[in-house]
């Protein structure tokens, strides 16, 4: 079964099991991905991020059936950790989506960590353009519970929204690096809770510190309280909102250029270091300095020096 | 090395979930990737689950007496959605004498209770190939 074919012509199945084949490093997989990938780039890719019992897999339930009451096709990437032990994982996401697992526009894939920092997995990137090949036009991507600094989700996302709840921390942790500066819609949820007032107004006050000449757009706000589907709608207006500002500054075109090199390098990267791997592997110079870094003859530094010394490089 | 994916699944009104969260969790701790749906799931819910997420093996749990049902319904309609390759299994409640026919119509292994965690590991292991 020709699998990027068949996904390409609507088939679940095939596009499951391309993710799948994806997920697993297989080559059939990336000559798949090769197929696909002219007919990407249609999708509006949402990242949801935030902390573990934020909420987001409900509010991603939640979004996905305002965004099918508006007609859209929806594919979601969710992603769970792995054990750094047995490097299992449960992925328990759909638990809370499952209301949709029998609407044919709607596509969940729950997907593990493995070992991969910044709060996706290797291969959400390539799931992601799998959906959008597929026709799905939006493009949901929850990532795993994070803390401060997991913001790989911005690589990815047209637009991301970062979920606090109440109770949290004090005004001090709104201010930090990392996770709070990604936001382009912040969300409060659970707003039914005790001091959700408070967690909106230093998110303001945070927000109201940053100079925002670069992008013209001023974050939002907003309270949801996602188990009782209250405000979903302008949640989901304001994503709209925001793809729009995206588009109409250019600064979307911009935003996937850069993704585009971005992936680009880190393949180079990636497969340069395979060749070095192989031909550094066989070779003795390459025996030479792991014994002589064993008898700690040398430091590592110097080692990769005098291993770069020995490489040539072919365009 | 490929990592085995299982879908574990509650069907039906029965919210006995122990059973089905302590296999998820031991498949966890064996190196799995357990993809959970939760309670009360219909077999077209747990059928278009295993579907989505390209899964090696569909595990059920049944206590509500309702596993020949269940099991029937959810082997018919992964043939029908083309997964029918993909080995069904599960556990709960089933009368010994219900085994043998859910077995012909091709259920792959069937865990009564108390069988020890180690046996449906290497049963599970073994269906997947």
């Amino acid at each position: 079964m020709d699998y990027a074919q068949e996904a390409l012509n609507g088939s679940v199945l095939a596009g499951a099991r391309l993710i799948r084949l994806l997920e697993e490093g297989d080559p059939a997989g990336i000559e798949g991905l090769k197929k696909i990938y002219p007919h990407a780039g249609q999708a509006f890719m949402i990242g949801i991020t935030g902390p573990p019992g934020a909420g987001k897999s409900t509010l991603v339930d939640r979004i996905i059936t305002e965004f099918r009451g508006r007609g859209k096709k929806v594919g979601v990437i969710a992603i769970d950790p792995s054990s750094p032990f047995s490097g299992g994982a449960i992925l328990g996401d759909r638990v809370r989506m499952q209301r949709h697992a029998t609407d044919e526009g709607v596509f969940v894939r729950s997907m593990a960590t493995r070992g991969h920092l910044g709060g996706l997995s290797r291969a959400t990137f390539q799931a992601a353009l799998v959906l959008d090949a597929m026709g799905y036009d939006i493009v949901l991507v929850e990532t795993v519970g994070v803390g401060q600094d997991e913001v790989e989700i911005v690589d990815l996302a047209h637009t991301t929204a970062v979920v606090s709840l109440p109770g949290m921390g004090d005004d001090i942790q709104a201010m930090k690096a990392g996770i709070l500066e990604i936001g382009d819609i912040f969300i409060v949820n659970k707003a039914d809770r005790v001091g959700s007032d408070d967690v909106v107004r230093q998110l303001q006050v945070m927000l109201e510190m940053r100079d925002y000449s670069a992008t013209n757009w001023t974050p939002p706000v907003l309270k949801t309280i996602a188990s009782k589907s209250e405000g979903i709608i302008e949640l989901v207006d304001a994503f709209l909102e925001h793809r729009d500002h995206l588009v109409s500054t250019g600064i979307l075109d911009t935003r996937v250029e850069e993704r585009e090199l971005h992936f680009f390098k880190e393949l180079v990267k990636e497969m340069a270091y395979e060749k070095i791997n192989t031909a550094a592997g066989g070779a003795k110079k390459y025996a030479m300095l792991t014994e002589a870094l064993k008898k700690r003859e040398t430091d590592p530094y110097s080692a990769a020096e005098t291993l770069m010394e020995h490489l040539k490089v072919d365009m | 090395m490929k990592k085995y994916r299982v879908l574990i699944a509650k069907p039906g009104l029965d919210g006995h979930d122990r059973g089905a969260k302590v296999i998820a969790k031991f498949l966890q701790e064996s190196g799995f990737e357990v993809v959970y749906t939760g309670l009360h799931q219909t077999p077209e819910q747990i059928v278009t689950s295993a579907l989505q997420e390209a899964v090696d093996a569909v595990g059920i749990s049944v206590l509500s007496g309702s596993h020949n049902y269940v099991f029937t319904e959810v082997v018919e309609l992964m043939k029908a959605k083309g997964i029918g390759e993909i080995p069904v299994f599960g556990g709960g409640t089933i009368p010994e004498d219900d085994i043998p026919p859910l077995m012909e119509k091709g259920v792959k292994a069937l865990f009564r209770p108390g069988t020890p965690l180690d046996e449906i590991l290497a049963k599970i292991k073994e269906i997947i190939g």
